[in-house]
């Protein structure tokens, strides 16, 4: 056992950084904010010249992985740096067309996302109706649970092809746990039946339910409907047209969603953990020059006392991400993934209170920073998703 | 990075726990706390001794089996699985012994180390004063020089089983008139039997006698039982405080079976559909796999030769929190089965005991005074 980045590793890390530094992300996140992606590709760029994107994409399709260490401490250093974009669900698709194992789809994709031309989202069942980035995207992939009423030709241009936002919103919301079924079997097809009883309905009414057990597909959307913004402007959501062309469908297509679940996971804990450690940095940096009374507010001790409650959770969230990239177990994914979002999200609200007023600014780049924070521990599964996935047996 | 165990680790680890399934007293022994479960629990280390199981970290020439840190790990991981019971000689192997390791002379270590590992010295720790606690450098017992050693007089309190035990070591001050607190102190080591050596037990809030007064009058230590330099016992009892016994004191083996513990009580026992209580549930397992990581991090670091310093205050807050949580979490599950105090499964027990973690070995408060000024830098302030 050596549970330690490896030199490599290390010199990975450390020349991720210095580009990041470079690259200056937080000018480029507010630009993505204001709806200019422009700076966040030439980032996507540096990243996939790094090799980032290659991490998640194996080696008989034009990538270097699967490495999902490498992967993780990465995916730190984006956190770290506020890099805008949908750097989790290009991974996430990258995953899901490594586990389909059918090679068109995967020959057409996972090349340029290893090399960096293709900017991918996704949006799967039981995870909401937003895809994120989709306006900045090159391609929009969605997983569909089971398909509305298959047209002629094309099982997926059916009733949500109005591509408004409410039809395919229902529409996730009526199987609101299809990718934990792949997880869990029978618990979430009772879910599931409840949610399509309890969901909205808007043209859902007379679908069949879920015991039907119609085949999911894998397909990609042609286009999405208005932005809205998160509380996070940088993160720029939208619903997914339905229709398009259908990639993939059947029972493997669920197993891969699931596989893509796990990587998001783990993608977005570590972006998480690197949130946090940003923000704390930060705090750190601010309460050392700021003073009070004639001294510094970090010589008071409920300052000092706050930071270290901070320190300690992202200090056990770090090798949770870390074990899990190792172990890549489903369990482990979880557990990183509750610490490191809510380790992040504790870290904010530590940033914010300590600051004063000057956090609570959007000038101030902290703002990139804190709020992340919070959508990072819901993105892929909330805190009891996933602590209900680290107890299924 | 890499989370495997070795061939050897694993032929370890298998005979531990053959050893242990064949040994481990079931029903546990009475408290160790107690006079009657002391006694059994020091027949206990003797049995582990006699199958070398007692002391695995240290050389084999004082009865260990010269184990490294991933070794250890393992046993403690087996040990705890097992149901083993307590150890009373937990604070003279977690916190004497390393000390003897680092500045005692050879002759002590062959004289002190090989009782300890048998269970036929047990050691108490006698640190704490009356006035002396969080700031311990203000304590106030003192030797004066003699003829051949020195002479202690003053009060040491909150002595853990110093009540049964046989022997203690603690601090005290040699020179006065230093102008620091913390120079002038000495650590030495003393029988709890010897003249002039008054203990009176002190029950806990868990109605255990398990702590101890002690007030010395001119009690008579010879100098062979000086450890390190007189004058220097503050820095050596500082640096045995923040190495091994961050990472040693508390084993992961211990949370990862409770946390085992605590899900079948839960499978077994809960309303499925209280969400509030199965959070609590896998927090408990993500906290025991954390603790459990993050260990295999630093023994990873001290493997490759950094020591582990300011970090270990990290580890105390951590697990002192964990277990108060824990424990909790099992006495909900229990409803009114936890009220008992020998309740169910030791649970209402390890629930009393758990509340005193964030006290001992260093308040938590004072834990993360560290953290905020050893690894965040934070200036200091008034304490
Ligand atoms: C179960 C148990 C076993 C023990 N076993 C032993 C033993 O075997 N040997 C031994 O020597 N001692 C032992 N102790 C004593 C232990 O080490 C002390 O209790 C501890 O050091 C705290 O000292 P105190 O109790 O005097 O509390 P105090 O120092 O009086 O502290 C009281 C409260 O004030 C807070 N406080 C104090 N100073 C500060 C500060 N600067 N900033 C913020 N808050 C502060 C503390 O954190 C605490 O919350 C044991 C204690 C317990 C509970």
């Amino acid at each position: 056992m050596r549970f330690l980045p490896t030199d490599e590793q290390r010199a990975f890390t450390r020349s991720l950084h210095t580009m990041l530094r470079a690259a200056r992300p937080p000018a480029a996140a507010r630009a993505w904010a204001a709806g200019d992606p422009a700076p966040g590709r030439a980032a996507w760029t540096g990243l996939a010249e790094a090799g980032v994107f290659a991490l998640a994409v194996p080696e008989n399709h034009g990538g270097l992985g699967p490495l999902p260490a490498e992967l993780a401490l990465a995916f730190v250093e984006l956190g770290r740096h506020a890099v805008p974009g949908p750097v989790v669900e290009t991974v996430a698709v990258a995953a899901l067309l490594t586990a389909l194992g059918d090679p068109a789809p995967a020959e057409r994709l996972l090349p340029g996302i290893a090399a960096g031309e293709v900017m991918a989202t996704l949006r799967l069942p039981g995870t909401g109706p937003y895809a994120l980035d989709a306006d900045a995207a090159t391609s929009v992939l969605v997983v569909d649970a089971a398909p509305a009423v298959p047209g002629p030709g094309s099982p997926g241009d059916g009733g949500s092809g109005s591509g408004s936002g409410s039809g395919s919103g229902s529409d996730v919301k009526g199987h609101a746990d299809a990718s934990e079924g792949a997880h869990g079997g029978d618990h979430a097809r009772d879910r599931n039946g409840t949610g399509t009883g309890t969901g909205k309905g808007t043209g859902d009414a007379s679908r069949p339910g879920p015991k039907a057990a119609r085949p999911p597909t894998l397909r990609i959307a042609p286009g999405h409907g208005p932005v809205r913004a998160s509380a996070d402007p940088v993160r720029r959501l939208s619903v997914p047209q339905g229709g398009g062309e259908v990639l993939a469908a059947g029972p493997g297509v669920a197993a891969a969603a699931a596989t893509a679940v796990d990587w998001a996971r783990l993608a977005t804990a570590a972006q998480a953990l690197g949130t946090g450690l940003a923000l704390l940095d930060r705090t750190v940096e601010h309460v050392g020059r700021r003073a009070q009374f004639g001294v510094p507010i970090g010589s008071f001790q409920a300052v000092k006392h706050r930071l270290a409650d901070t320190l300690i959770a992202l200090e056990f969230a770090r090798p949770l991400v870390l074990g899990a990239a190792v172990s890549m177990t489903r369990t482990d994914i979880a557990a990183a993934k509750v610490a490191a979002g809510e380790a992040a999200y504790g870290a904010a609200r530590a940033a914010l209170q300590l600051h004063g007023a000057i956090g609570y600014t959007e000038e101030l780049d902290l703002a990139l920073w804190l709020r992340k924070a919070r959508p990072l521990r819901d993105a892929w599964g909330t805190p009891a998703q996933c602590r209900a996935a680290v107890l299924r047996p | 990075m890499d989370l495997t165990h070795t061939a050897d680790e694993d032929a370890f680890r298998a005979e531990a726990r053959a050893w242990l399934r064949a040994h481990v007293p079931h029903p546990p022994p009475p408290s160790l706390e107690t006079a009657e479960g002391f006694a059994a629990h020091r027949a206990w280390e003797a049995e582990l001794h006699s199958g070398r199981w007692s002391v695995v970290a240290w050389p084999e020439q004082y009865g260990g089996r010269g184990a490294d840190v991933f070794h250890w790990l393992v046993f403690e991981e087996e040990y705890y699985a097992a149901g083993a019971p307590g150890r009373v000689s937990q604070n003279g192997i977690g916190l004497l012994a390393p000390t003897l390791f680092d500045h005692g002379t050879q002759e002590q270590r062959a004289r002190i180390l090989p009782p300890m590992a048998s269970g036929e010295v047990v050691w108490a720790q006698a640190w704490s004063e009356p006035e002396a606690g969080s700031d311990l450098a203000s304590l106030r017992s003192r030797g004066v020089r003699t003829a051949g050693g020195w002479l202690l007089s003053g009060q040491k309190t909150w002595s853990s089983r110093a009540a049964f035990a046989d022997r203690a070591f603690g601090l005290f001050r040699t020179a006065p008139d230093e102008d620091r607190p913390h120079r002038g102190l000495t650590y030495l080591m003393f029988d709890l039997k010897a003249p002039g050596v008054t203990v009176r037990p002190i029950r806990r809030l868990d109605g255990k006698p398990a702590f101890a007064e002690l007030f010395l009058d001119e009690v008579f230590v010879p100098d062979e039982d000086v450890i390190g330099e007189p004058g220097q016992g503050w820095r050596i009892a500082m640096s045995t405080t923040g190495n091994e016994r961050g990472l040693m004191l508390r084993s992961p083996g211990r949370y990862l079976a409770a946390a085992r513990r605590l899900v079948g009580l839960w499978r077994a026992t809960a309303d499925p559909s209280d969400t509030a209580l199965r959070d609590r549930v896998a927090d408990a397992v993500i906290g025991a796999r954390a603790y459990q990581l993050f260990t295999c991090a630093g023994a990873s670091r001290v493997a490759a030769g950094s020591a582990i310093g300011a970090e270990s205050s990290l580890n105390k807050v951590f697990w002192s929190e964990y277990d108060i949580a824990l424990h909790e979490t099992a006495l909900d599950l229990l409803g009114a089965e936890g009220e008992p105090a020998d309740g169910r499964d030791g649970w209402s027990e390890g629930y009393v005991f758990s509340l005193a973690g964030p006290i001992y070995a260093g308040t938590n408060e004072i834990q993360r005074d560290i953290i905020a000024e050893r690894l965040l830098g934070l200036p200091k302030g008034r304490r």
